[in-house]
């Protein structure tokens, strides 16, 4: 059946409730979010409504500074932390025989699905001083005593890892699974070692899907906001926990409407490199 | 890479992913109001305090209810979209599909506060019909992935044929579209069921202060007092996870859905 364009008014018929629902309840309220971020903050209630930049002045501040600037760092190590992990292992799986995949791909769809406070409190456990793997070197004898390992910086990177590396893993598959298995085979026929060929082959081929998925980790990374909560100190906070901080317990709308606003932009910045790096990808 | 090394990377990778929810499993079998691991005694009791317990049998009825019913409406309007984009030919209708995808794409906070301000600025604020919309149009990009996929791989000509013999869209659909894409219905309800199920700031920024949900009343507990339920419960929505993606695959093809076409072995 050829796709026709709609000729009659009832062929637009299946659109009306979707369209109807993403702009009432997406687009509207984005719209309302970017409006509220030019109001006023009345400190007796909401806001009133108005037109000012002073929410956006406040950027140029050197706390916001910091908060942006630790925000930022902390997601490309995160999201680089995920690729080393990830780019070998996804390699390996889409090697595997198709049940170790499946059994895997459960796996880590489980753990992805989790939720940010379940992963942080599993992390707090597992790094406090009571319940922790510190216990565990005591009892190995490495350890006089346990300690307790957060709230730390290296306690924020580890849940943040462990939280983005099956997302990581999801991203890369599909196109790992596509690679072409003759072009390692054709290294490995050449005299290269296993792990040779699979970084002088299989990274280069695959440079492209690489930075598409560190910028797509980078963005996922970007999102957490309760785990530097609940395992970092307050200088480990990010934009996106600020952004919370300012909406629920400041009730500061504008400027966490503001703040809000400018994380879309550099988003929307970066999906569009992504863009980029993938057409690139499709040319080469 | 030889075998040896193979396993030993899957084995690190699976123990990382997996330390965590041993340790958390540990706990929850804890005999006494104690958090600790290696686990004080053996008890199921933790796990009997989810239903016996008012306040976290609420949580997670209010969690299930929730997630059953915000599937539903991302499924009611990811396939009417995904049908008319298959069917259709209209370029500028795939800004919706774009729309569809944007909020989860988008950092989560985002949706979030804007769904927030509306609420707040509609009046609707608290109610607990705004979380189901909220996390449907949050969610609606899963039902809508899976869909695209599941109408991709459909034969035209089979439809065709049935144009030829005289049915109208209404009948192709019922009788033709539908059963073909049973699958991909079904597998887009349970990524948006589980996901919801886990979600916790759309929940919180809607519903927060009148309602708890089963990782609202998880966070609260974190805060203002520990107690195993806290790691019953996590097992327990690890064990969802787990039943409803291992139904998935058992009875879908997961690495394709997945977006690895090529379904090999």
């Amino acid at each position: 059946m050829r796709r026709e364009a709609p000729q009659k008014l009832t062929d637009y018929g299946p659109l009306v409730f979707p369209a109807g629902m993403l702009i009432t309840f997406f687009v509207v309220p984005f719209a309302t979010m970017i409006a509220v971020s030019f109001f006023k903050r009345n400190p007796s209630g909401f806001y009133t409504p108005d037109f000012v930049f002073e929410n956006y002045a406040r950027f140029l501040s050197l706390f916001f500074g910091k908060v942006l600037g630790f925000s930022l760092f902390l997601a490309v190590t995160v999201a680089i932390c995920c690729i080393v992990l990830a780019v070998p292992f996804t390699y390996l799986l889409s090697r595997a025989k198709r049940r170790t995949q499946v059994l895997w791909l459960v796996a880590l769809l489980s753990i992805l699905s989790l939720s940010e406070v379940i992963i942080g409190f599993a992390w707090s456990t597992l790094f406090s001083r009571t319940a922790g793997i510190t216990n565990l070197l005591v009892m190995l004898g490495i350890l006089d005593q346990p300690v307790a390992l957060n709230p730390s910086f290296g306690a924020v990177l580890t849940a943040m890892t462990y939280q983005a590396l099956p997302y990581t893993v999801l991203v890369l598959y599909p196109a790992l699974v596509r690679l072409d298995p003759t072009l390692t085979e054709a290294a490995r026929t050449l005299g290269a070692s296993p792990i040779k060929s699979f970084f002088t082959v299989v990274v280069p081929a695959l440079r492209n899907t690489i930075v598409a998925t560190l910028i797509m980790v980078f963005i996922f990374a970007l999102g957490s906001y309760l785990l530097p909560q609940i395992l970092g100190r307050p200088q480990h906070w990010t934009l996106s926990v600020l952004i919370t901080d300012q909406a629920i317990y400041q009730s500061n709308m504008p400027f966490a409407a503001a703040m809000a606003v400018f994380l879309v932009l550099v988003t929307l910045g970066l999906v569009a490199l992504t863009v980029i790096a993938g057409r690139k990808g499709e040319a080469a | 890479m030889n075998g040896f090394l193979q396993k030993a990377y899957f084995g690190l990778i699976g123990l990382f992913l997996s330390l965590p929810i041993i340790v958390v499993a540990g706990v929850s079998v804890n005999e006494k109001q104690d958090l600790a691991f290696p686990p004080k005694g053996f008890s199921l009791g933790w796990y009997g305090e989810i239903f016996a317990n008012v306040e976290w049998r609420n949580a997670l009825f209010a969690s299930i209810t929730l997630a059953a019913l915000s599937a539903a409406v991302a499924l009611l309007i990811a396939l009417p979209l995904a049908w008319f984009l298959w069917r259709r030919h209209a370029p500028w209708a795939n800004i919706f599909q774009l729309l569809g995808i944007a909020p989860f794409t988008l950092p989560p906070v985002i949706t979030a506060l804007g769904l927030l301000t509306f609420w707040a600025a509609t009046g609707f604020y608290g109610q607990p019909a705004t979380a189901v919309i909220s996390h449907a149009i949050f969610f609606v990009t899963l039902p809508l992935v899976t869909l695209s996929l599941g109408f991709s791989s459909i034969d035209r000509s089979l439809v065709e044929a049935a144009a030829t013999m005289g049915a109208d869209d209404r009948t192709i659909f019922r009788t033709v579209v539908l059963p073909l894409i049973l699958p991909y219905l079904i597998s887009g309800y349970a990524f948006a069921f589980v996901l919801s199920l886990n979600e916790y700031i759309v929940a919180y920024m809607t519903i927060g202060f009148t309602m708890e949900t089963l990782p609202i009343k998880i966070f609260n507990a974190l805060r203002y007092g520990y107690t195993p339920t806290m790691a019953s419960v996590t097992i327990l929505f690890v064990a969802i996870a787990a039943t409803i993606f291992g139904l998935v695959a058992r009875f879908g093809d997961l690495p394709k859905l997945l977006g690895a076409m090529s379904s090999k072995d």
